[in-house]
């Protein structure tokens, strides 16, 4: 394979797999705070996308963003407190088929509030024909901003983890409840403002992408499957480690396009998926067996 | 006490053999397709009972398992085995599959479990989908009739369409026979020991791993036996079977019905398949499935009947 | 435990006793099975929509031969085992007589058999040779021959100078038909089909395949879906600097995915029906009348473009009820056999005739050769 072509490979990879670490950073946020493992996490990114569509034609793109993200933010802060924060103390089977119904009633409502046809947003920069090149690979500008996007997103949410009250509130509470609750921290609000942090920036991530990948009703499942691949790669525990197991993810899917049928592409993340979860549930970059510990509850 | 036990079960054959016998007073044979359809695929929502509901362990794959049944069966019987060959074969390869699954993957809980057991639906479509044996997106058709004896067979045609009947809902009958028998023998105080706490039940001297395994690849068996008959009786299968809603069905009506309860489950998945399959729904069938997950889940997490109970037993906390 | 065993008894005998009788008000009844919602909604949508404003214009004009349709509608999903279930009821519970769609080629195979047994007439708007060969007595189809979009594809290559392409297909049932027709039909036509790759149906990004195609040095690409992945394509080959022309499907005959495309799909090639440019065709064309009443009408109505999918529900209702007028009754068997003998009546996708080996009845003149310029669909002129 000539370099060029390896590059070309890399770079769509790295696209793909900003947009799952998005999706994998959303699923750590919450069960960071919650232990829930939220399976709407995937419809985030499509409503996020339907709402900026819909308001594209009636204000500046950068606006009709904002007020995409934060109407996507509000959703989820709403599923939250509507469906999930009544429930004391659920089992983990029940958290999981209410959120997996969860997300099926956000595609429905997408599909009967929008429609059945795929949409896009126009590109931040140029168009549907810019190429860049680099280092004799080309790609759409739009690459460059959903990995700026992206990589602004861990960034800026590192920094609230690591620096702000709010966020070093969350990280108690992540690691020790009862003794965050002692502190004065109240675990509700942490709840709540961790749903919003995940449906925001899961709305974020799907406005940089649709010009890319285009917005349908449909396309959370998808997502959401790969994203908790990555989520599940990076140990459910931490955010950088998210992020890097969905860039390799990306890339090795992408890749294998050059040695197994496409058709078969979707299956080398699953198989990963299998693979990781049957060997080293920890995943592969965890140092601390947080997930392990809430798994068995 | 084995009157008391298998009463409800003689009950459900007594009303099969008078719906049948009411539909054709009534001249409404047709919906004898619905209801023969509704009951191999509420036999999956059986198995998937005695191992969500009894042994605790959830599985969002078992469309997957379906599909394995009815395409083994399908495959087999197209290229020239005779049926009596395919329909064993078929269920035996189910089994096996499970067994490979099951063995590494019933190591996990919670979360991984499901998401395992997601990924393992997902990777059965994909192969479907992806190969040119099984049709690809088209699926296979006009899959020969499953011959039994004495002019009885496995079909869609119409003139055999009690025949069909009562074959699917004797399937049922057997199958509920089998599950209320593992509940009441020592291996389903095992499932319940196992879905109250595993680590208390090892402690106790269960063997854990072996039961689990077992239970799932006993329910594994049930979709595989509902998948490879109803590909007889459709004369054809689709990728669709495996696809992650039809998976998601089958919890939300084991959770419907109360999650260990096998009558709780024979009754919701029943009722809602057939107005499925008639198109009730319309366009808002998925929607519907969806409501019931979260609704259930939200409002009576004991199954739709524990709604009616609790009206009994105006003390009874939640 | 028994008691709630009695209400659900109780409420499924209600359930079951509530039926639709099939009342018999003289009325034409006819059933569809489209693909309303999910993924095959693309197609379905349109076709339903289509089917359902052509009834109510028929009825509000007093019916065929004066009796009115009844139409029984159902949404499949498109999930096979329902359309056979649906096929079912509206086989033995509605006694319909005829069926038109599904809207996919796995659909319409599962109840190929079952309603040629059962003597209902099939008219399926899916795409697949399988569908009409080998011909039953009682299936037709109305969308074209993938054969003929292939060869016309391959004659505009040839007229070009092409002669090492690459394909790109999806992994639908379209997706895999187009592959079998393009890689039959290319040693025939001296065109080298170098490499074919096929895609998940709801693959979001194309550049991994395409650079795989780019790397065999081919002079035109052809994609053959119905899905939004066709909007992809053009996209993803302008974006990673892959100039070479674009060839399309017929799956291309909706203007929103021109619209997705944006300006990469100038310049795209394609077959389609005639639907797309009426407004370009000269004033005597056997099909102009008819087409831009269509889109007329069907614009208005839902705010929408029209496009080759509705099409097809158009042709298979119109080629219905000149069957129904000409057999003068809405005997099965009689409807059949006028049907069979249809000649030259023009529809959206072509002018049809029918006969006992052809139950497809178009030619490749059905087909024109469409290109886009300036995000709007246009005659191909080279």
């Amino acid at each position: 394979m000539r370099a060029t072509q390896l590059l070309q490979y890399l770079l769509a990879g790295i696209a793909t797999g900003s947009v799952y670490a998005v999706v994998a950073i959303g699923f750590t946020v919450v069960y960071n705070a919650t232990g829930i493992i939220n399976f709407a996490q995937g419809e985030f990114l499509m409503l996020g996308g339907m709402i900026a569509i819909s308001l594209a034609p009636v204000m500046p793109l950068p606006a009709a963003i904002a007020v995409a993200v934060l109407a996507t933010g509000a959703a989820g802060v709403l599923l939250q407190i509507v469906f999930l924060s009544w429930l004391k103390n659920p089992a983990v089977l029940r958290m999981i088929i209410i959120t997996i119904g969860l997300s099926i009633l956000v595609r429905e409502a997408g599909l009967h509030i929008w429609d059945e046809k795929v949409h896009a947003l126009p590109f931040f920069s140029g168009d549907e024909t810019s190429s860049l090149a680099v280092l004799g690979a080309r790609i759409s500008p739009q690459v460059l901003w959903v990995l700026v996007i992206s990589a602004c997103m861990v960034v800026g949410l590192t920094l609230f983890f690591r620096s702000t009250l709010l966020g070093k509130a969350m990280r108690a509470c992540a690691s020790n409840p009862t003794a965050a609750r002692l502190c004065g921290i109240r675990a509700s609000t942490v709840v709540t403002l961790s749903f919003f942090l995940a449906a925001a920036m899961g709305a974020l991530a799907g406005c940089a992408v649709s010009p890319l990948t285009q917005t349908q009703y449909d396309m959370g499942s998808s997502l959401a499957v790969k994203g908790f691949t990555c989520a599940v790669l990076g140990g459910l525990g931490s955010v950088p480690a998210a992020v890097a197991a969905g860039l390799v993810v990306g890339v090795l899917e992408t890749a294998s396009v050059s040695v197994l049928p496409l058709a078969y592409k979707d299956v080398v993340a699953l198989g990963i998926l299998l693979l990781i979860l049957v060997l080293k549930p920890q995943g592969l970059f965890a140092r601390r067996p947080v997930a392990q510990a809430r798994a068995g509850g | 006490m084995y009157l008391r036990r298998y009463f409800p079960v003689f009950c459900l054959l007594f009303l099969v053999i008078l719906v049948q016998l009411g539909l054709a007073a009534l001249k409404l044979e047709f919906y004898m397709t619905q209801l023969t359809m509704s009951a191999y695929y509420t036999l999956v929502a059986l198995g998937l009972t005695l191992l969500m509901g009894y042994a605790g362990q959830v599985s969002m794959g078992h469309g997957g398992f379906f599909a394995i049944g009815g395409y083994a069966a399908a495959v087999l019987a197209t290229v020239g085995f005779a049926s009596w060959v395919s329909l064993p074969a078929a269920i035996l390869i189910t089994g096996l599959v499970a067994l490979l699954i099951g063995i590494p993957v019933l190591r996990l809980r919670g979360h991984y479990l499901a998401m395992a057991t997601l990924a393992f639906g997902i990777i059965v479509l994909r192969i479907l989908l992806g190969t040119n044996l099984f049709g690809g997106a088209d699926g296979l058709s006009d899959i020969p009739a499953f011959r039994l004896f004495a002019g009885l067979a496995i079909t869609g045609r119409k003139a055999l369409r009690v025949q069909n009947y009562y074959i699917a809902w004797g399937l049922v009958l057997v199958g509920l026979l089998t599950g209320i028998n593992l509940v009441h023998s020592r291996v389903g105080r095992a499932l319940r020991a196992i879905h109250g706490n595993e680590d208390a039940a090892a402690a106790m001297g269960v063997d854990v791993a072996r039961f689990k395994l077992a239970t799932f690849v006993l329910s594994a068996l049930y979709a595989g036996v509902g998948g490879a008959c109803l590909a007889f009786f459709n004369g054809g299968i689709g990728p669709g079977e495996a696809g992650v809603m039809k998976s998601v069905r089958y919890v939300a009506l084991v959770a419907a019905g109360g999650m260990g309860s096998l009558w709780g489950t024979l009754a919701v998945s029943t009722a809602l398949t057939f107005l499925s399959l008639r198109g009730a729904f319309g366009v808002y069938d998925d929607a519907v499935f969806g409501a019931i997950l979260v609704g259930i889940m939200l409002f009576a997490p004991e199954g739709v009947f524990s709604l009616l109970a609790r009206r009994n037993r105006p003390g009874n906390a939640q | 435990m028994s008691r709630n065993k009695l209400v659900l008894c109780l409420a499924l005998a209600t359930l079951l006793t509530a039926s639709s009788f099939a009342a018999d008000t003289g009325a034409i009844r006819i059933g569809a099975i489209f693909a309303i919602t999910g993924p095959a909604a693309n197609l379905g949508l349109p076709e339903s929509r289509t089917l359902q404003m052509l009834v109510d214009d028929a009825n509000a004009a007093g019916g065929i031969g004066g009796k009115k349709i009844e139409l029984f509608m159902k949404d499949s999903q498109g999930n096979a085992e329902k359309a056979l279930s649906f096929a079912k009821q509206l086989v033995e519970e509605q006694e319909v007589l005829a069926i038109i769609g599904p809207s996919t080629t796995g659909e319409s195979m599962k109840i190929k058999s079952y309603c040629d047994e059962n003597e209902t007439i099939l008219i399926s708007c899916a795409a697949a040779e399988t569908i009409v060969n080998p011909v039953a007595k009682w299936v037709f189809k109305t969308p074209q021959m993938d054969s003929f979009a292939a060869q016309m594809i391959f004659t505009t290559m040839k007229k070009l100078g092409i002669t090492r392409i690459g394909a790109v297909v999806s992994n639908s049932g379209f997706g895999q038909g187009g592959k079998a027709q393009l890689e039959k039909l290319a040693p025939a036509n001296g065109i080298d089909l170098a490499i074919t790759e096929v895609y998940e149906s709801t693959a979001t990004d194309l550049t991994g395949v395409l650079t795989k195609i780019k790397a065999e040095n081919v002079q035109a690409v052809v994609n053959w879906s119905v899905e939004p992945a066709q909007s992809l394509v053009p996209k993803n080959m302008k974006q990673m600097g892959f100039e070479v022309p674009l060839f399309q499907s017929h799956g291309f005959g909706n203007i929103n995915y021109v619209t997705m495309a944006g300006k990469a799909a100038d310049g795209i090639v394609f077959p389609a029906g005639r639907l797309l440019v009426a407004d370009a065709l000269p004033a005597g064309h056997p099909q102009k009348q008819l087409l831009s009443a269509y889109k007329k009408e069907y614009e208005t109505m839902f705010k929408e473009d029209v496009s080759t999918f509705g099409g097809h529900a158009y042709d298979a209702f119109l080629l219905l009820t000149e069957a129904v007028k000409r057999a003068g009754s809405a005997d099965r068997g009689k409807v059949r056999d006028a049907l069979e003998g249809l000649k030259g009546v023009a529809g959206t996708a072509g002018i049809f005739s029918f006969s006992p080996t052809d139950h497809n009845g178009l030619t490749m003149d059905a087909f024109e050769m469409l290109t886009v310029k300036n995000g709007a669909f246009a005659l191909y002129r080279k």
